[in-house]
């Protein structure tokens, strides 16, 4: 329990510098409008019903993951499917 | 398969004041009971002023939030973040964008029945004030912990929360009574000694609560906020000592109550005796 990853220089050195940093990245986000939380429903939402079209899944299926970063960010989406995916019912039978 | 965690408890972090140290007391609380092995959750019940995320430092890491899933557009699941250091805690932030009208109590209501399956600790980080977010932080409590400093204006806020508490409550309304315990935090040991300071007993008399520790002012608060760890996760300090035994208490240990200092005498305190 002694290596925390966020920390890349020696520990100990100016912990200012690292609050400095973090405050940096995630002000840089919040100005932007970027870290809005509402435009991650909709796309769940979006996704879920791309994928429902083809098989059948369940909402609880998706997990989203989010890693913020200084020059990019990235966003995960892990979408459980069944083993044995049922072909989604036409519409008409 | 749920595991049936018939007595997991609901621990509301208030004070009324601002600045007392609620957010790090609740990351502090957090993280030294899933060190105990706990199943932990910590929720920051200030809507528009997210903070907890950067004590805790997950901030890089919120994609759902709690009024997401109030709302219905997340699953609990998604919006829970996983510690990176501590398997068994997870956090829960709040929405940045978002204000407190968005937090209605049966919302709350169902996200902490929820938790309640599957965690032994629900940890509730109130708002500073008395309006709604801190009124729905501590309204299905099971216990209290309330933060204060040893100067005047923090100990009046926090009698008037322990009314809140006695009376504004689902335990309350119930006839049953919350326990409340003051965690004392930024004493000052010298202060005290030199007169410039309220002692414990002095807050104790006014407040005549429990006290649950005391927390000395110290160096290592700040760095642990710098770095988005939690005070018990860094390099062991007198602070984080202070909240590993007041958690102890918490969860049932009989400890004895000590004060430590984190000052150690200067040269110049050291050759003039300064000590009494």
């Amino acid at each position: 329990m002694k290596t925390f990853g966020l920390i890349p220089w020696p520990r100990k050195a100016n912990s200012a510098r690292a609050a400095k940093e973090r405050l940096q990245i995630l002000l840089a986000h919040e100005r932007s409008g970027g870290s809005s939380p509402d435009y991650l429903p909709a796309l769940q939402r979006d996704i879920l019903e791309v994928i429902r079209r083809h098989m059948e899944i369940d909402s609880d299926a998706v997990e989203i993951r989010m890693e913020k970063g200084d020059e990019v960010s990235s966003l995960e989406i892990n979408i459980e499917v069944p083993a044995k995916p049922a072909p989604k019912k036409a519409a008409k039978s | 398969m749920k595991e049936e965690r018939g007595n997991s408890k609901v621990i509301v972090i208030t004070s009324g004041k601002g600045g007392v140290g609620k957010t790090t007391s609740a990351g502090a609380i957090s993280a030294a009971l899933a060190k105990r092995g706990h199943k932990t959750v910590v929720i920051d019940f200030d809507v528009g002023l997210r903070n907890l995320d950067m004590i805790m430092g997950c901030e890089r890491r919120v994609v759902f939030d709690f009024i997401n899933v109030i709302q219905g557009d997340a699953k609990l699941k998604q919006a829970l973040i996983r510690d990176k250091r501590l398997d068994n805690l997870s956090i829960l932030p709040t929405s940045q964008t978002r204000d407190k009208d968005a937090l209605t109590q049966e919302g709350v209501k169902k996200v902490l029945d929820e938790l309640r399956e599957d965690f032994d600790y629900i940890i509730c980080d109130s708002p500073a004030g008395i309006e709604r977010g801190a009124h729905l932080a501590m309204y299905y409590a099971d216990e209290a912990v309330i933060v204060t400093n040893p100067e005047v204006s923090s100990v009046r806020d926090s009698d008037r929360v322990l009314g809140l508490l006695n009376s504004k409550t689902a335990k309350a309304e119930n006839g049953e009574s919350i326990k409340a315990q003051v965690l004392l935090t930024r004493y000052d040991t010298t202060r005290v000694e030199n007169g410039e300071m309220m002692t414990v007993d002095d807050v104790l008399d006014i407040l005549a609560v429990p006290l649950l520790g005391i927390v000395p002012e110290s160096q290592a608060v700040l760095r642990a906020s710098n770095l988005g760890v939690p005070v018990v996760l860094d390099d062991p300090s007198a602070a984080s000592r202070a909240y590993e035994a007041a958690v102890a208490r918490l969860d049932g240990e009989d400890l004895e109550m000590k004060i430590e200092s984190e000052r150690k005498p200067g040269l110049i305190g050291r050759l003039f005796g300064r000590a009494t």
